[in-house]
């Protein structure tokens, strides 16, 4: 799903050579209910953000929090309902990367979450040249299925979902 | 309503995997599964259990996304996300692979035997419907390539009684084929659909076909031959296809599948909210401009998305699901009194 040859860096030359940064957010604090092991814990939008602000941005030495792409308050969480939205904003309007990145945002999502989510992963509205082909190729998950059983392509996913060494 | 689907069984049939398609054989005595495993099962009824005859492991190199039986039986066609099909020949409870097929550039996403037995479609994402033709010798032959889609194909059915392909594609349109002069042609594209078009089925009759898609809708389209009373424009000698009903409001995700049975005439649908509905023409309402109504909801019909319904070809009423979460259920329908 993701072009050939879209590998990091293009050939040394970076899309967006010199993006902005951004101050990451601070440890979630512990609470007292959340250590108590009799309080069922509910899964809240901080949560889902701590899952994916780590996530390697595929062409810069930084996370996808330190680019902005996720913010926390564009991810909306109703444990209830067990669905799961989160938008990302892609450094430029023409990143090619866009469809990765929400590749990985996803399989994070799919990989943490109880399978009960329903889990949409979306461009932010008006952030990016082909929001709507990125958003229906992330919603599609017959694709999604397919890539994820493509090798070269789920090595590039696993980079950027590995811990920064 | 909410006794009119009733749970006869649950089974794990491709376990930690996805299981993403069934098939009845034409008897209605055996169906077959396949999923994210790579597998296709083979079940039949034992006592009021459901039991797995065979295991058809060695085919494919990827998932197994769709399966089917020829008209008589004895073959079983699967199509997969590694680009090939393969065709099974059943020799009892065992089944070999005895061709596989092989030209689409990347996921194979459905295959489908015409009546006759002596065709059969496949569809990929790389855009193309092929049509091969069969021959006694089980040789197959491409005949023709079909590239009127703008994207991925995602599924192919054949007319209960005519040789006419309908195809529905991530370009949210289905479009329509007939042979012409030994090559086929696309003559009708049926638009509407917002979304993805992720399933097909005809009525009983082959006179209406439905519609399904991402954009949480059923279309019911119906045709219309050259001359028709109702006056709707033909061009040529081609009939035109007219959807002429909208199920909207229903569904709260992408509807996966659609499956109309050919006993009873309830529609069946399978949805990502995890959700069996089933839905039955008013019969009083104007075969024009019908209506239909949800006979039957079933909100967790499974724990995952729903991705097939499929209805018995012999015992009316008698449904297959299966889902995401890698199980397969069977279900009971039974129309309401009131209608």
């Amino acid at each position: 799903m993701v072009g050939a040859g879209g590998g990091a860096g293009l050939g040394g030359l970076l899309e967006n050579a010199n993006p902005l940064i951004y101050q990451r957010s601070g440890e979630r604090p512990v609470t007292a209910g959340e250590e108590d092991d009799q309080v069922p814990d509910s899964i809240d939008d901080r949560e889902i953000f701590d899952l994916i602000r780590s996530i390697n941005d595929p062409e810069h030495p930084l996370t996808l929090e330190e680019l902005n792409v996720v913010e926390q308050v564009r991810v909306k969480v109703n444990d209830k309902e067990s669905t799961v939205a989160v938008e990302f904003t892609p450094t430029i309007p023409h990143c090619s990367m866009a469809t990765l990145i929400g590749l990985s945002i996803k399989v994070k999502l799919i990989r943490s979450l109880p399978e009960r989510f329903k889990m949409d992963v979306h461009i932010t509205p008006g952030t990016h040249a082909s929001e709507h082909a990125v958003n229906k190729q992330l919603a599609d998950k017959e694709r999604v299925a397919a890539a994820l059983e493509n090798s070269h392509l789920l090595e590039v996913v696993n980079q950027c979902l590995s811990a920064r060494s | 309503m909410k006794d009119s689907l009733v749970l006869l069984a649950r089974v794990p049939a491709h376990p930690d995997s996805r299981c993403w398609f069934l098939a009845w054989n034409p008897a209605g005595t055996l169906l077959a599964s396949c999923g994210g495993d790579r597998s296709i099962r083979i079940w039949g009824k034992e006592g009021d259990g459901w039991v797995c005859k065979s295991v058809l492991a060695e085919g494919h190199q990827r998932t197994v996304r769709k399966v089917a039986w020829s008209p008589c039986g004895n073959y079983l066609a699967s199509a997969s996300f590694d680009a090939t099909t393969c065709i099974w020949k059943k020799n009892k409870d065992d089944f070999e692979c005895v061709t596989t097929l092989e030209g689409h550039e990347n996921e194979v996403k459905s295959v489908a035997w015409a009546p006759s037995g002596s065709l059969l479609a496949t569809c990929s994402r790389d855009k193309s419907v092929w049509v091969w033709e069969v021959d006694e010798e089980d040789e197959y032959e491409c005949v023709s390539v079909l590239n009127s889609h703008t994207q991925d194909v995602k599924h192919v059915i054949w007319h209960p009684n005519q040789e006419l392909l309908a195809s529905a594609s991530y370009d949210d349109t289905v479009k329509l084929y007939r042979e012409e002069e030994d090559d086929w042609v696309c003559f009708a594209t049926l638009e509407g659909h917002e979304s993805t078009v992720w399933s097909l089925s005809f009525d009983p009759s082959g006179q209406r076909l439905a519609s399904c898609s991402d954009d949480r809708t059923v279309r019911i389209w119906r045709q219309y031959l050259p001359g028709n009373e109702q006056g709707v424009a033909c061009s040529g000698s081609d009939p035109t296809w007219k959807c002429i009903c909208t199920l909207s409001g229903f569904h709260s995700r992408t509807v996966y599948d659609v499956s109309w049975c050919h006993l009873t005439g309830a529609l069946a649908t399978a949805c990502g909210d995890d959700a069996i509905r089933v839905f039955e023409e008013d019969p009083s309402s104007d075969p024009q401009q019908p209506s239909f109504s949800l006979t039957a909801h079933l909100p967790q019909a499974h724990s995952q998305d729903v991705n097939c319904v499929a209805w018995n070809p012999k015992e009316p009423g008698l449904l297959a699901s299966c889902s995401d979460d890698g199980e397969m259920a069977f279900w009971k329908y039974q129309q309401p009194e009131s209608l």
